[in-house]
């Protein structure tokens, strides 16, 4: 954590000539407790410079008084200091001829809010007064002290993260929103600038998914288009014409599998383009959702059939009949893996194979729903509907938090993973930024595109939102929207085939049981108090 | 004009990667791992780790292969097993034909065989002061042996023999003195160069089971009676300290190796009993499980947990503060168990046995006894922990808590089970019912009958 003092400072003696012997007798070496005082983190704010004439001479750097690190406990880990090393110190501080005092004494302190990110529910100051044992209150104090250990570890370990997120600042004066695609192709790096492209093609209006390393993408144009291919190098991995009409298209866990929403059936696909299976229950299917944690296959119903399938299996998990009319639009909440379905009625409502009723049914709008989007922390819920409405709501709270209005009705909506909203209206996109913190009054980016857009999708792990429309795809470049540090144990781009397929085992035993899906995903760590009460008086019946 | 600061141009940086710094350089090196411990890239955290403490706990129960072998060669039932601290993997055994084997266990061989006694080998102790080794047997003979030797070779003859005029059942050596202390008639204590015993203890008429010195609290003894008492003596006083009774006699006695006042007895009423020393009048702990009298008892060296034999034909594995067994061994080939012991590395148990076998188990069933590698090791320490985090949830404790266990012990635990909750439910109806209440005795107090100084 902190460098090591001795190691790094040659000792004194080497730089020192006869001259400075002289020079020594005149300063009077400070008594032991000077050294005493110092502590672990002694930063040298002397340095020596060496003159022309063979001289060594101190330098004094002035001090730097800052307000950080003055108040007690700003969030600094204290405890795990070493006592100050003595021995060493003996030959360096006799040079010196004031105190030496770490303005900063202790560990760098960790902001707030990046420790506030780390912490998962309260851990800290439980109250001990009803455990009865001595035993156990040291071990409830044992374990509070680890978890905040272990907070502040991963919080001071964001210093190692690789990358940071893409910016655009306009000029003076102006404001983001008049910056076109063009511009910021030009501006950007031969790389980045690739990544702005247009496709045309003609059979139908797209719909887009990108895999969840945001590697490949899978496009399904309305009249039988289905093609899979590595976006950046522009490598096509397979492409056909199922000739059917294509309603929706999904990738499974890996870009092995592919699924295909056709006319009547849904069909997966392998990544060469070989029809691997033809799932008859899943019918006149609209839309589709993977859930990857669960390898679930959600789908929705034109007759209003909610069901979600088991790919690893290949077994049917649940079906419900939703009675709320056809299902076309849907979207996941990556918190706790509910599905989020928007209804003609302004309802948005959300679906667990656990239940047969919806666990939340909220009316958002007061007319028909057209798109609903959730942001991947799970807090923050955009709804739009043909009434040009767009709420932002809270979904701890259920409360709306925002309401905007817009030009016309939003047909698309979509978050990236830091937060950035693309709406879709008509032909045109607009990307909002802060739109759930703050009331905001213009779009942060916009673009033209040529047809009605049929489909929008945030590239994962890259500032590049990807439109699908009546002639074809575009892919815009949205500085500040993917997030810039990946887990390589989650999701990696860079992926080579023996790491893909460890990957793939290891999730297949990871996977989550579908009964495990709640609304509160933390749920399974909380006591069940009933069960423990029934037990606690099963026990003590007969007890005298 | 400073560059940095031109207002008059927009800035805009586009997310990019250089792979050079995520892949890797030559196919001999390990794959790079970036990682980002952000909680919202990791979805789902609760199920998740409990999907995973669900597939440890199920993991080790598939390697939960407890038994390593079975080392054969005596002619007769086992009656005691020796330890000593120097050698790790050597094991004594004593028969009830008076034969004496040294073994080295991890060849599974006999190092040498010496007829100790003519009658039974009462019991095998190992001196750490004086590096000598003494056994009692039936023919009221002390034998002290030396054993140096790396081929167990001097273990020919004894070095010395002490004959002394009344029936010897057990014996304990002084932790730094050269002293010890046999039980039979009455306890007493011996130097090995003197032919008569330097003390007596005697405490009414009955004989002494078995006997045990103190590691830590080096002057103090505890014996077992056959007037199922447990007996205190202080080696520098005169009189025994003091004597508690319990409801029946207890076989054999250990003393806790790291707390100083702690031993526990394996008594004939399917229990062991923990005793603080300081309070004889309530056992700490009453540690129950085993469906037929008790047999032997060892504490392992860590202090944290014992191993006990019963006449059961199965081996329990006991946390020391807990009251009920975390393991249990069995074999069908195993019949009545005399003795176990838990070796000196905290790794293996050992089970004699009336059918002549001593049994070498793993103390943790589902450890791996090979080299490790660090990556393996992070692993099973992460699933050990997954569990013990868990470990309350249902269905990870059924898996966690399931053991096979024979017929005969399936069946006569529910019968013992049954028992206890009608006594149980009729005592509570008893005193619901009755005017006059006798005295509230706790579960643990129950087994005591007086204490006596």
């Amino acid at each position: 954590m902190s460098s090591p003092k001795g190691s790094e400072k040659k000792p004194a003696s080497e730089v020192r000539s006869t001259a400075t012997q002289n020079l020594k007798k005149k300063f009077k070496p400070p008594k032991d407790e000077h050294l005493l005082r110092k502590t672990k983190n002694k930063k040298p704010n002397n340095t020596f410079t060496k003159k022309a004439e063979g001289r060594v001479v101190k330098r004094q750097l002035p001090k730097f008084k800052s307000s950080h690190g003055k108040t007690p406990n700003s969030g600094a880990v204290q405890k795990f200091s070493r006592p100050p090393k003595t021995g060493q110190k003996g030959k360096e501080g006799a040079q010196d001829d004031q105190t030496e005092e770490d303005p900063f004494p202790g560990d760098a302190p960790i902001p707030h809010a990046r420790l506030q990110k780390h912490k998962r529910g309260k851990a800290e100051d439980l109250d001990k007064n009803g455990v009865t044992f001595l035993s156990n209150r040291i071990h409830l104090k044992k374990k509070e002290k680890l978890v905040k250990y272990a907070v502040n570890l991963a919080a001071r370990s964001e210093i190692l993260l690789p990358e940071e997120t893409g910016f655009l600042e306009p000029a003076k004066g102006d404001c983001t929103s008049e910056i076109t695609q063009v511009q910021i192709k030009s501006s950007v790096d031969i790389t980045s600038a690739t990544k702005q492209f247009d496709l045309s093609m003609q059979f139908g209006p797209y719909a887009i998914n990108y895999l969840r390393n945001g590697r490949k993408m899978l496009i399904g144009g309305r009249m039988g288009h289905v093609a899979a291919f590595d976006w950046v190098t522009k490598q096509l991995t397979c492409e056909m014409n199922v000739m059917e009409s294509v309603h929706d298209v999904a990738w499974l866990h890996n870009e092995t599998l592919f699924a295909v929403a056709q006319k009547e059936w849904t069909y997966i696909y392998d990544n060469q383009g070989i029809e691997v299976h033809c799932i008859k229950k899943l019918n006149n299917v609209l839309r589709m959702e993977f859930l990857p944690y669960h390898f679930l296959l959600a789908t929705t119903n034109d007759s209003g059939t909610l069901s979600w399938l088991d790919v690893s299996m290949g077994k049917m998990v649940k079906r419900t009949h939703t009675h709320l009319g056809r299902l076309d639009v849907l979207c996941h909440n990556p918190r706790n893996a509910v599905l989020c379905c928007g209804h003609s009625k302004g309802t948005v409502s959300m679906w667990t194979p656990n239940f047969v009723s919806p666990v939340v049914k909220m009316l958002c709008h007061t007319q028909p729903v057209r798109s609903v989007a959730v942001d991947q922390s799970g807090v923050y819920m955009a709804t739009s509907s043909i009434d040009c409405s767009l709420k932002i709501w809270d979904l701890r709270t259920y409360n709306c938090l925002q309401s905007y209005k817009l030009g016309c009705g939003a047909s698309n909506i979509t978050f990236s993973q830091r937060g950035l909203l693309a709406v879709s209206m008509g032909n045109i996109v607009e990307v909002y930024k802060d739109i759930c913190t703050e009331t905001i009054h213009k779009p942060y980016l916009k673009h033209f595109v040529g047809s009605s857009v049929s489909g929008l999708k945030f590239c994962p792990y890259e500032d590049v939102l990807g439109v699908g429309h009546a002639r074809g795809m575009c892919s815009m470049l949205v500085p500040g929207a993917g997030e810039p540090n990946f887990d390589a144990l989650e999701s990696n781009p860079f992926q080579t085939k023996s790491q893909r397929r460890e990957t793939e085992v290891k999730s297949l035993l990871e996977k989550i049981q579908p009964e495990l899906i709640t609304l509160d995903p933390f749920e399974l760590g909380e006591v069940n108090r009933q069960s423990v009460i029934e037990k606690f008086e099963e026990k003590t019946r007969y007890m005298v | 004009m400073d560059i940095f600061s031109d207002d008059s141009k927009m800035k805009v940086k586009v997310l990019v990667r250089n792979p050079d710094d995520y892949l890797r350089e030559t196919k001999r090196d390990i794959h790079k791992l970036p990682r980002n411990y952000d909680p919202a890239l990791h979805p789902l955290e609760a199920p998740r780790e409990y999907t995973r403490a669900l597939n440890a706990v199920k993991l080790e129960r598939v390697f939960a292969l407890p038994f390593i072998g079975c080392l054969d060669g005596h002619r007769d039932g086992l009656s005691c097993l020796g330890k000593t601290p120097d050698h790790l993997s050597w094991l004594y055994s004593g028969a009830c034909d008076g034969e004496l084997k040294l073994w080295d266990v991890a060849k599974r061989r006999v190092l040498c065989t010496v007829q100790a006694h003519d009658g039974f080998v009462r019991a095998i102790a190992y001196s750490q002061e004086s590096s000598f080794l003494y056994t009692v047997g039936d023919d009221k003979l002390i034998k002290q042996w030396k054993s140096e030797a790396e081929d167990g070779s001097d273990l020919k003859a004894p070095v010395n023999t002490i004959l002394t005029g009344g029936m010897l059942t057990g014996i304990s050596p002084h932790r730094s003195k050269p002293i010890l202390a046999t039980c039979g008639e009455a306890c007493n204590l011996w130097e090995h160069t003197r032919a008569q015993p330097i003390k007596t203890f005697q405490w009414g008429v009955d004989s002494l089971q078995s006997i045990k010195f103190n590691q830590v609290e080096e002057n103090i003894l505890a014996a077992c009676g056959s007037d199922r008492s447990i007996i205190l003596y202080d080696m520098r006083e005169s009189v025994p300290l003091r004597k508690v009774v319990l409801k029946m006699r207890s076989n054999s006695i250990c003393w806790n190796p790291m707390e100083a006042f702690i031993f526990t007895v394996a008594n004939e009423d399917y229990n062991l009993y923990t005793f603080d020393m300081r309070n004889l009048n309530s056992p700490l702990n009453v540690h129950s499980d085993h469906v037929s009298a008790v047999i032997d008892v060892d504490y392992s060296p860590t202090g944290k947990e014992f191993v006990s034999a019963s006449y059961d034909k199965t081996v329990r594995i006991y946390d020391a503060r807990q009251a009920h067994s975390r393991d249990i061994y069995h074999t069908k080939r195993m019949q009545r168990l005399t003795c176990a012991a838990w070796s000196l590395d905290d790794r293996f148990i050992f089970s004699g046995s009336d059918e002549m076998n001593i049994r070498i188990w793993k103390a943790r069933a589902a450890e791996k006894l090979g080299v490790v590698k660090p990556r393996e090791k992070t692993a099973l320490r992460v699933n050990a922990k997954l569990i013990e985090k868990f470990e309350h949830h249902p269905h990870i404790k059924k898996i966690q808590r399931h053991r096979h266990v024979p017929k005969h012990v399936y069946n006569a635990r529910n019968e013992l089970r049954s028992g206890r909750i009608a006594a149980r439910r009729k005592e509570f109806n008893v005193r619901t019912h009755t005017k006059r209440q006798k005295p509230i005795i706790s579960e643990k107090v129950k087994a005591i009958v007086s204490e006596q100084q």
